[in-house]
């Protein structure tokens, strides 16, 4: 189980605690009683507290002005100690809230291993000025999750007892009424296997049968918005990016439907299609189709903004990543392919397994994948570095489905079966040794998703849908601005304009998002080395040293020749250590690393 | 078994009643919000689109001079007046509030040259073509009263310039020399030349209260101590240099608008090289003025437009023109830095924003703070190149442009000359000379 320790813990100091247990609680404002008074004062003896106030106010001052400072040593920062008032009331929470170090990492924008350029340059001084603002604003940022009124949701045995051991009934009975109404089970096995997917706000909840069945509704007041038959098998449904429009993968086309269920279009372009992704900030609708082909349809203007043939026969494996909205395909000969519509080859290719891959999830933080294949293994991978698996297990059955949390949960639908792991807070891997919730449902599973803003994933399966409760699943506290599921009409009309007005173009679409922010360094020297050809010489190259002049008769033309030979010796010899130095490196470059050394390495030199 | 589920009481997400606002609660984790580079990077673009489309800097034409605008001055206490003499020998007062002019002296015979108004705002000097310095009362003459100068003083010589000290009832006058005098007085105090030469204009500093600058027709800008009978020093540039213009933050700064169609940045201390060459009008730069801020300053060209410059930077920012606007001879920062007025040869006063998509009047606090926000975007990303192209972009006159297109080529030609120069002489005995220090021919002190 995963709990969060609540950030910038405001627990008082254990001095402070003491005291509430010895005395009574008193206003801070009021006259602390002396020592010989209260007794067993745990205050600072006496001749202190006359230092600390002789002090002068100078110094106090500063100790405000850099209360952002963060040092590496203590693991909080520390206020300073309860200052005294002319009236002599002291405030026992003086100076800023404590924040921990973790919690500032976490809004961190700036990397600070970086290089700074030259000392003397202007860029460095302003870059010093922007580090300096960026730490205030990651600590303010930090400092506000105090504000967060939210608690993550959790479940935990009584010691010795085991989580997935606890059946829903049991949760659903031992929670409240509103989240006991949240586990519904709806009986449709007419029109078979369903798949469903969530609005972004978590509030709306579509699903499609392979028989036709199209229904969308708002599942928390169990309000119907539409129900439809469009009488034809369908593959895939996805709401756009808001639930007033539905993209529904049918037999032969894509089609788009709005939340009464009248059709707004058939799109021709994208025939066939098995799987539906949506990109909300580029509003690009990705279809995967049975003919090999990975479309990108951008459902602002309408047009299909770039047409990628995966060449690797049926893709029936599709899902995005939710950070950086690279589309990974998942493909019968045991890779995952990552694919950004700038490109017309994958931006990776992962060998995962060594059957087809059956089934692919990428968590919120972009850092892990989760595949599952033909050869029953699943496996967790890290996507940020090196591509390389963290963990394995190899299931019974092997996963056919799986879906990530908000809070890094990973469900994986195994037949009629849905096993959830859990792994140690947001940004870790789930362990994949015990699971932490089991469920048996009673059919096949098709879907799997979970809600956003609520501890609850909806498994589509060929007996109907069922929302299941999964306590500490999805992120607490929602931003307003961003997907807030309690808006209104006006709000998410307010909110559809603002989005659009900042649509993501397609070909920023990249693995890293933030390189945008970064300086492009390969252009900048190209231009430096053009502007060099155009004006005929290099502006920037350093003049050749030439000594000052000195006084006193030591400016003969000897010692003049003699200091720059110096120089010039100087930097000769600094170019050939660093030539030395390029060709270690580019010998420990070549050796195999890791590999045993083999019989036949002698005969390599 | 302990279980928590995630259960939100809806109250508290959803107003009350219709009439509250709607409940916005926040939470700043970054994997809530994805995409925040490409997402910012569009809300500067839009932010600098925006700026463009909203980029309408001409505010009011002010009209009423019979000959053209010779010359401009502020009222140092009240922003919304101002002084303009013409070439037929007219001072009028203008208010700019009510965009209308409200008082008219016919103060000379022949050219205003100069004016300025005295650092308490009561009164204001002028000089003209009839060898003449008239000081005049800020107000009106009362009903019945003739429109008559406070003190009229006779020169031998025609005055081309004149400007008055900040603190004290000091003023200088310029023409054959530099004059300093006492307002109490007919003759001046002292009077210092450096050779024969005529002396367009001589400023103030506004903050080492003592020290002059003027620039002559000989090329040269010379720098006085009012304490001492003789000049500082003088730096030779390659061309005249029209007017000065000193930093009103930085003592030792001054600006020299040229006839070589460049503006050059001094430092007092080092005038062998400026600080910074002002390259962009395409004719002879006629005035000078910097904002009260001290960060940028505009200057007024011959080539019918005038541009705003950062101190620090050698290319201008923005360049104003309009359809109707002649040869701009003067031009002012009004105190409030927010707007400029030029005065031109076809006889107007020209009165301009100083930040062309600026909005006026009264912001909401949720306007200035997406003002504020959109600003700081457009620093960050003002490097990339879709954005740089669009917020350089500017039209210009047929004219200028053709200008400035001819006069890339003959750049080009120059420097491809010395190239040529530098690779068939010698090696090290022709040096590459850099912009800055091309055109300063002498320093002498």
């Amino acid at each position: 189980m995963e709990t969060v320790p609540e950030p910038g813990s405001n627990v008082p100091p254990k001095k402070d605690r003491l005291q509430t247990k010895k005395k009574k609680p008193r206003r801070y404002w009021e006259q602390e009683t002396t020592g010989t008074a209260a007794g067993a004062s745990p205050g600072p003896p006496r001749k202190r507290k006359r230092n600390r106030e002789l002090r002068p106010q100078k110094p106090k001052k500063n100790d405000t002005s850099k209360k952002f400072r963060i040092s590496k040593k203590p693991r909080e920062l520390k206020s300073p100690r309860p200052q005294r008032s002319l009236s002599g009331a002291q405030d026992p929470f003086a100076g800023p809230a404590p924040v921990s170090v973790e919690v500032v990492q976490k809004y961190c924008r700036i990397d600070k291993s970086k290089e700074l350029p030259h000392p003397k340059t202007k860029t460095r001084s302003r870059l010093v000025v922007a580090e300096a603002q960026e730490e205030e604003t990651s600590v303010r940022a930090a400092r506000s999750e105090l504000l967060l009124t939210e608690e993550p949701g959790f479940l935990e045995g009584e010691d010795g007892e085991d989580t997935a051991k606890i059946r829903q009934a049991d949760i659903v009975e031992a929670v409240d009424i509103a989240s006991a109404a949240k586990h519904f089970d709806l009986n449709l096995r007419q029109f078979g296997p369903y798949r469903l997917n969530y609005s972004r706000n978590g509030r709306h909840l579509a699903f499609g049968g392979r028989r036709g069945h199209v229904a969308a509704l708002d599942w928390v007041t169990k309000k119907l918005m539409c129900e439809i038959n469009v009488m034809e098998a369908v593959r895939d449904i996805r709401f756009l990016h808001s639930e007033a429009l539905l993209a529904v993968a049918q037999n032969r086309w894509l089609h788009i439907y709005d939340n009464q269920g009248i059709e707004l279009h058939c799109v021709r372009r994208c025939d066939r299609v098995t799987r539906l992704e949506f990109l909300p900030f580029h509003f690009l609708l990705a279809t995967a189709s049975e003919t090999g082909f990975l479309t990108y349809l951008d459902v602002s203007v309408g047009k299909i903004v770039a047409a990628l043939n995966a060449r690797a026969g049926r893709l029936s494996v599709m899902t995005q990543n939710p950070y950086n909205a690279v589309i990974h395909l998942g493909h019968s000969n045991g890779t995952v392919s990552l694919w950004s519509p700038a490109m017309k080859e994958p931006l990776v290719k992962i060998l995962c397994h060594r059957g087809g891959v059956r089934a692919v999830a990428v968590d919120s933080t972009g850092m892990h994948m989760a595949t599952s294949g033909l050869d029953h293994q699943l496996k967790v991978f890290d996507l940020r570095g090196t591509f390389q698996p963290l963990s394995a297990r190899t299931l019974p059955q092997g996963a056919g489905h799986l879906a990530f949390s908000q809070r890094g949960l990973l469900a994986a639908g195994m037949g009629d079966v849905v096993n959830i792991w859990a792994g140690q807070g947001k940004a870790s891997p789930p362990s994949l040794e015990q699971p932490y919730l089991t469920h048996r449902l009673s059919g096949h599973v098709h879907g799997l998703q979970f809600c956003p803003y609520e501890d609850v994933l909806g498994v589509g399966h060929s007996g109907g849908i069922t929302s299941m409760l999964v306590p500490g699943a999805a992120e607490p506290n929602f931003d307003g601005l961003e997907s807030n599921p309690y808006r209104s009409r006006k709000q998410r009309q307010e909110w559809e304009v603002k989005a659009l007005l900042e649509k993501v173009p397609a070909e920023l679409i990249c693995l890293d998002p933030r390189a945008l922010a970064e300086v492009d360094v390969i252009s900048l020297e190209q231009a430096k080395k053009e502007r060099a050809e155009r004006l005929g010489y290099d502006p920037d190259a350093r003049a050749p040293f030439q000594p000052k002049p000195k006084q006193k008769g030591r400016s003969s033309t000897a010692s003049l020749v003699k200091r720059k030979r110096k120089v010039m010796d100087q930097e000769h010899r600094d170019k050939i250590r660093q030539s030395l130095e390029q060709q270690l490196q580019k010998q420990e470059k070549a050796k195999p690393t890791g590999a045993r050394p083999s019989a036949l390495d002698r005969f390599v030199h | 078994m302990k279980v928590k589920m995630l259960s939100r009481n809806p109250d508290h997400y959803v107003r009350e009643t219709k009439l509250d606002l709607q409940r916005v609660p926040r939470n700043y984790d970054p994997t809530l919000h994805p995409f925040e580079v490409p997402r910012e990077y569009i809300r500067a673009l839009n932010a600098t689109k925006l700026e463009r489309v909203f980029a309408k800097p001409f505010l009011a034409s002010l009209d009423g001079h019979r000959d053209g605008v010779n010359c401009l001055a502020k009222n140092p206490k009240s922003l919304a007046t101002v002084l303009s003499g013409a070439c037929d020998g007219e001072v009028k007062i203008w208010n700019l509030t009510k965009r209308k002019c409200i008082r008219t002296i016919q103060a000379h015979e022949g050219f205003v040259r100069g004016i300025c108004t005295r650092f308490c705002g009561t009164s204001f000097f002028t000089v003209g073509d009839d060898k003449t310095v008239k000081q005049w009362k800020m107000d009106g003459p009362s009903c019945g009263e003739e429109e008559e100068p406070l003190h009229t003083i006779l020169g031998k010589t025609v005055y081309t310039g004149i400007d008055h000290h900040w603190r004290e009832a000091v003023f200088a006058t310029c023409g054959q020399q530099v004059d300093i005098w006492d307002e109490q007085r007919t003759s001046p105090i002292c009077s210092m030349t450096w050779g024969f030469d005529s002396i367009s204009s001589v400023k103030f500093n506004p903050i080492e209260t003592f020290l002059l600058g003027s620039c002559a027709s000989d090329r040269n800008i010379v720098l006085y101590d009012m304490r001492q009978a003789t000049p500082l020093k003088k730096v030779i540039l390659d061309m005249r240099t029209n007017t000065i213009c000193w930093n009103p933050m930085e003592a030792f700064i001054f600006t020299a608008a040229n006839e070589d169609y460049n503006l050059y940045t001094f430092d007092m201390r080092a005038l062998d090289t400026p600080v910074m060459v002002h390259m962009d009008h395409v004719s002879a730069v006629l005035d000078v003025d910097y904002s009260p801020t001290g960060r940028e300053f505009v200057s007024a060209s011959f080539d019918k437009s005038i541009r705003i410059f950062p101190v620090d930077k050698s290319r201008s920012r923005e360049v104003y023109h309009t359809k109707r606007m002649q040869h701009v001879i003067c031009v002012k920062w009004t105190a409030d830095s927010k707007y400029i007025m030029c005065g031109s040869d076809e006889m107007n006063i020209r009165l301009w924003k100083a930040n062309a998509s600026e909005k006026l009047g009264v912001l909401t606090s949720r306007e200035r703070a997406a003002t504020d926000y959109n600003q700081k975007l457009k620093e960050k990303f003002q490097h990339h190149p879709h954005i740089k192209r669009i917020s350089r972009h500017r039209h210009l006159p047929k004219s200028i442009y053709s200008q400035i297109q001819e006069q890339r080529i003959m750049k080009e030609a120059r420097r491809r000359k010395e190239l040529n120069r530098i690779k068939h002489s010698k090696p090290g005995s022709v040096q590459m000379v850099s912009e800055k220090k091309k055109h300063v021919v002498a320093v002498v002190k």
